[in-house]
């Protein structure tokens, strides 16, 4: 479950879960998190928990709500995000989902229609006034959803904790690597493999595609009648890893793979 | 009557693969070119239940629409004033729903189970799909990719409501939250579809292990450099995923239209040349009054 730890000059005054959909900060004592202080408006901002995600929304306070040293108006909250407000932090931990078992981790849910109307609902439209907890606490769809309704199942039992944004590091390992050109109109131009497919060749005639991999580049034939050579050796349909310094030749072109230092 | 056969037409790779994490593959795929269907089902439940419910969707549409177009072909009129080719399919993907919970109810190890469905039922030069939950279509057109499904998401809700951006969308805690999935209810909200197909056209079917993993850009370039060579292009997507940590099961079916497919209408002779010739003519009258 994710929560805020509220600190002031680095000593840590509480923590607070974020267990319900709005979570008000303010001045004044209806808020949830309440800072007596007058560089605080009396409602300074919300926090808009779904689930797992929760958003924070400046409410035109008078001396405005920072996260990590930027002016927001509306934020999407990350882990160990720092907000503050005058002198004082807050500092939103949600390291990860909190099932209980290694295999619930990124597992698919169904959310069931009643509950959907709510979670969809922007968090503008809603009332400024605390409103009486609608969701389940975050960090917890699958117990909320799933038993009570029946309606959940698992999906995806993946391991991995926080969510990693697609593609993130996929090519990051191998070295970068080109093609030069040693024959022909184009003999001597070079050619980056920095793209996860780079295509040779003519279409229709003889093509063939080097994929950058994380352990490699690998060559494969798409199609034409003849395959490509690799030191005068032909590829067959398989994909053939290239070494440094290899000779490719396809469609009478003739090509050194080199590794960049 | 048999039903069309669209094999010279239509092209079809499918591959499916568990990924890099899980040990068992809960996703179910199945390409027929001869009847133009390629079906892609995302299981969900505890121990193997997953793989039964996308497994019994995804052979049920097969046989059953097989059936209902041996029966009607699939560009006729339907009932609610759709094409046959619709009414069929989401009559059987709702026939698939109530299976999958009979079959839940009757084996307490297949309770909770459901599945995430997307279909596509090429006929008479068009597409009809039908999808339900978060396995997606897109189209490859003219070096663009397009996404003609939109997901039965929480996270596609609130992109929708602007509460959250589709950059922010990549660092949600919640995806994989689908809204609506077969095996849930007994009523199940099918989205239905029709486009217009052209030859060079590239579709693809796919679950949330290669959109999670991998970027739009990616697929993108793969269906550019590798359509001449589905079998290849599909095996390219399953390795992009996987190299990117495949972390959930990934599967793929691509469709390449290599020629048209007009249905071949019982009355195609005097009726479809009369229908031509006064096209043509308001095409003409047309183009003298813009002029």
């Amino acid at each position: 479950m994710a929560k805020l730890i509220l600190s002031m000059d680095n000593l840590v005054l509480r923590e607070i879960p974020l267990t319900k959909e709005r979570t008000t900060i303010g001045r004044k004592p209806h808020n949830d998190i309440q800072i007596d202080n007058l560089a605080i408006s009396g409602e300074h901002a919300v926090i808009v928990t779904i689930l797992n995600d929760s958003f924070l929304e400046d409410l035109n306070s008078t001396n405005g709500t920072f996260v990590n040293g930027q002016q927001i108006k509306k934020h999407f909250l990350q882990n160990n995000d720092v907000i503050e407000l005058g002198k004082y932090r807050l500092k939103y931990i949600n390291d990860a989902p909190a099932q209980t078992s290694p295999a619930d981790f990124e597992k698919t849910m169904v959310l069931r229609p009643d509950m959907m109307r709510k979670a969809a609902e922007p968090a503008a439209a809603r009332p400024a006034a605390p409103a009486a907890p609608m969701m389940p606490p975050a960090g917890a769809p699958a117990a909320g959803t799933a038993s009570a309704g029946g309606a959940a199942a698992p999906k995806v039992g993946a391991g991995g904790t926080a969510p990693v944004p697609p593609a993130a590091a996929a090519t990051a390992a191998m070295p970068l690597a080109a093609i030069q050109v040693l024959n022909g109109s184009n003999a001597g131009k070079t050619l980056e493999l920095v793209k996860s497919l780079t295509t040779l060749g003519k279409p229709g005639v003889q093509v063939a595609v080097i994929a950058r991999r994380p352990h490699g580049y690998f060559l494969t034939h798409v199609e034409g009648a003849q395959h490509p050579t690799v030191n005068g050796q032909p590829i067959g349909t398989q994909a053939h890893e290239l070494k440094d310094h290899d000779i490719i030749e396809l469609a009478g072109v003739k090509m050194e793979f080199f590794l960049k230092a | 009557m048999a039903a069309p056969d669209l094999s010279a037409a239509l092209e079809m790779a499918a591959l499916t693969d568990p990924g890099r994490v899980r040990a068992n593959n809960e996703d179910a795929v199945l390409a027929n070119p001869r009847l133009g269907l390629a079906v892609l089902a995302d299981g969900m439940g505890g121990y193997n239940a997953g793989e039964v419910a996308s497994g019994m969707t995804t052979a049920l549409l097969g046989s059953e629409l097989e059936a209902r177009f041996a029966e009607r072909a699939p560009h006729l009129p339907g009932a609610g004033g759709r094409s046959w080719a619709q009414e069929a399919l989401k009559s059987v993907i709702a026939r698939a729903n109530a299976e999958i919970l009979a079959a839940a109810s009757r084996e307490a190890r297949l309770s909770g189970m459901g599945t995430t469905v997307v279909a596509a039922q090429f006929f008479d030069d068009r597409l009809a799909t039908a999808h339900v939950g978060d396995s997606r279509l897109y189209r490859w057109r003219g070096e663009a990719l397009a996404q003609l499904t939109r997901d039965h998401s929480l996270l596609q809700e609130q992109i929708d409501s602007g509460m959250i951006s589709v950059q922010e969308a990549r660092y949600s805690q919640n995806r994989h939250i689908v809204t609506r999935a077969l095996g849930v209810e007994p009523e199940v909200d099918i989205e239905l579809s029709e486009f217009a197909v052209q030859p060079g056209d590239v579709y693809l079917l796919c679950s949330d292990g290669l959109t999670d993993m991998v970027e739009e850009a990616d697929i993108a370039l793969t269906l550019s450099a590798l359509s001449a060579n589905l079998p290849l292009a599909a095996a390219q997507l399953i390795d992009l995923a996987n190299d990117n940590g495949g972390r959930d099961n990934v599967s793929v079916i691509l469709v390449k239209v290599k020629a048209p497919f007009p249905a071949r209408r019982a009355t195609a002779g005097a009726w479809q040349r009369l229908k031509t010739m006064l096209r043509t003519l308001f095409a003409i009258r047309k183009g003298a009054q813009d002029g």
